[in-house]
């Protein structure tokens, strides 16, 4: 396990100024994870799930301890290398979907890659095997509002996936999404994390989403009070 | 990512959000483009009236450059006294060509109508063709002496083809003579100098009634003169005689650029406002950018060419009400009846006059103001945290 694992935190500590004090969000983190996990951060709100996830992405820094993500300490990144660290490596998806109105489906997909050197078919290949993993190649030129919530972070979900990253962070993806849309994408998420072995860590307080983890990790207060291995996840 | 593409991507995602933006966007685009056509506008016009008050003022006055007896100052009327030579040989020559015409000129007091006009009297050979005025009309016959004036000296002084006017003048020795000339035609020329307060008779006339035979004033080069000294004459070229013009034309660019530059704040305070809304409003849209692996300059440059091509859009608009606008203009004309009465060189018709380096500079200004009142709250984004820009909760 220690060799595999592509993301190593120790001893994380995360305070936020408040006011002229300081409040301790994330409090002596450590844990791993290993490629191809489907692991889930849960607990109450304000325990911290974002916070860990956003400095596991690179969005915010450690106030103290290590993190390491793919061989990369995060604290030592400068802002171009963690920003190409992501763009390279990390998917996003979030409760809100955030995806560009302006766009269409098949150009919110594109994003993501036309920060990357690729040539123009070799982009429109990933852009179309990634709509095609979410099922939404019928709906290429619409734009986002003419979409339904779940079709949306079905987007947001191709978006994360085209360029193939090693790890997606998944902040409440379905929070907003009624039962069935919620299994549809947790289906979809869990097959990709069969077939392209993408690791995926969610935050999230969702029951259905605890369904499919075969991790969960409990936080509570920014501590990690347990940390459950599942075998027999749903398929 | 090469930087090309880089900016193609900037400049497509920019006009997607632009017209995403929807009215905004065009009352910022329509304010702006105002400016800019009214800029090219105004410019054009004084542009316009330079080349033609500059065109008429050589073609009716200094021609290509004027050789001054050394005495003479055109300010001051007190040099004309003593401001004359003989003519050489050479300058003989050269008015033979055609290439000079020589112009004898002396202070004078008319009386119209029994009232009392101080005039300055210029006497032209009536076979010169330097310069535009009708100086074949003062080929004499008979025994009367023929004088020609311009609209405005025959309205104030009630002049018409045909009336007879009475002068008095001193000559040579100081001595006061009168007599009365003939009006053989009256011209119209747009240069105030070359018709207020001004008589023209043949130069021998004036020669005769000075005293002053074969000399003169001055010497108007024509286009076939080949530029050259003349020992004892003093050349002053186009840009010394036209200096007054110069003057007022800059003077008035002057005062139109405040409009202008008043015009384009406006415009410009638009832009600022909308960019200063549009990255507060976006926050989870700057935080989406981040996340998917753009850095804060990327972002910040997204901003900025997005306000910018506000600019873009602006010469696009501009140039659909505008070109028709300026040619239709370039056409016609804009009457200048009233600005006619002052002493400036103004045609009654001016034709805007648009430069392709007028358009030039205009668009480059516009786009670069643009440009940089987008870049400055869009610098804001280059402070903020990630995570805070994907909460939306900045303030
Ligand atoms: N930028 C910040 N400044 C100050 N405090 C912060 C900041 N971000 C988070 N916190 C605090 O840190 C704690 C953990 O926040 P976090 O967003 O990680 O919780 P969460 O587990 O994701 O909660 P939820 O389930 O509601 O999303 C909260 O108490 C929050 O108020
Ligand atoms: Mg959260």
């Amino acid at each position: 396990m220690e060799n595999s694992s592509i993301i190593k935190i120790e001893k994380l500590v995360k305070r936020f100024p408040v006011g002229k004090t300081e409040f301790t969000a994330l409090n002596d983190i450590s844990v791993s994870f290993g490629a191809g996990e489907f692991a889930g951060l849960v607990g109450p709100s304000g325990s911290g799930k974002t916070t860990l996830l956003n400095i596991m992405g690179s969005l915010d820094s450690p106030s103290e301890g290590d993190v390491d993500v793919l061989g990369r300490s995060v604290s030592s990144l400068s802002h171009k290398q963690s920003a190409k660290l992501r763009n390279h490596h990390i998917g996003f998806i979030f409760q809100t979907y955030n995806l560009l109105p302006v766009y269409t489906v098949y150009e919110n997909v594109e994003f993501a890659l036309l920060l990357q050197k690729l040539s123009g078919s070799e982009r429109k290949k990933a852009v179309m095997d990634s709509l095609e993993w979410v099922g939404l190649t019928d709906k290429v030129k619409s734009r986002p509002s003419m979409l339904s919530g779940g079709e949306c972070q079905r987007v947001a979900i191709a978006r994360s996936m085209v360029k193939r990253p090693e790890i997606v962070l998944a902040d409440e993806p379905t929070a907003n999404l009624d039962s069935k849309n919620s299994h549809n994408i947790l289906q979809t998420m869990k097959n990709l994390n069969r077939e392209l072995k993408t690791t995926f860590i969610f935050a999230t307080h969702d029951e259905k989403v605890m369904q499919y983890l075969n991790r969960i990790i409990f936080l509570e207060d920014g501590k990690i009070v347990k940390d459950n291995l599942i075998n027999d996840s749903k398929n | 990512m090469t930087q090309k593409t880089k900016i193609m991507l900037a400049l497509k995602l920019a006009f997607k959000n632009l017209m995403g933006a929807g009215l905004r966007t065009w009352l910022n685009v329509s304010v702006l483009s105002f400016a800019f056509v009214i800029i090219i506008f105004y410019n054009g016009m004084i542009d316009g009236w330079n080349r033609q008050s500059r065109r008429d003022t050589q073609e009716w006055e200094t021609g290509k450059g004027q050789f001054w007896h050394p005495e003479y100052d055109r300010y001051d009327a007190y040099t004309i006294k003593d401001a004359h030579a003989p003519m050489s040989e050479e300058i003989q020559a050269e008015v033979k060509k055609k290439n000079l015409a020589p112009v004898l000129i002396t202070q004078a007091t008319a009386f119209p109508q029994g009232r009392m006009q101080e005039v300055i009297i210029k006497g032209v050979d009536p076979e010169q063709t330097v310069l535009k005025l009708p100086t074949v009309t003062l080929v004499p016959s008979g025994d009367i002496d023929y004088a020609i004036i311009g609209k405005r000296m025959a309205e104030s002084c009630k002049l018409n083809v045909g009336d007879r006017l009475l002068i008095r003048w001193r000559d040579k020795n100081g001595t006061f003579d009168a007599r009365e000339i003939q009006i053989a035609s009256i011209f119209k020329c747009d240069v105030p100098t070359v018709d207020k307060g001004q008589i023209y008779l043949s130069l021998d006339v004036l020669q005769k009634m000075m005293g002053m035979s074969n000399e003169v004033t001055m010497l108007v080069a024509g286009n076939g003169f080949i530029n050259k000294d003349l020992k004892n004459w003093d050349f002053k070229d186009s840009a010394f005689l036209l200096a007054d013009l110069d003057k007022i034309i800059q003077a008035k660019k002057a005062g139109g650029s405040i409009m202008e530059g008043l015009l384009l704040i406006i415009a410009l305070i638009a832009i600022f406002d909308t960019q200063v809304l549009s990255i507060f409003r976006r926050q989870k849209e700057i935080g989406t950018y981040i996340a998917l692996g753009m850095t804060r300059p990327q972002v910040v440059g997204i901003f900025t060419v997005e306000g910018g091509a506000h600019s873009i859009l602006a010469t696009l608009l501009g140039a659909v009400y505008g070109i028709p606008l300026f040619l239709l203009l370039g056409k016609v004309g804009i009457s200048m009846k009233a600005a006619q009465m002052t002493d400036m060189a103004i045609a009654e018709t001016i034709y805007p006059f648009y430069s392709l380096r007028l358009i030039i500079i205009t668009i480059f200004l516009v786009v670069i103001s643009a440009t940089i009142v987008s870049y400055l709250p869009a610098r804001k984004i280059s402070k903020m945290k990630p995570t805070d820009a994907l909460k939306g909760k900045l303030q």
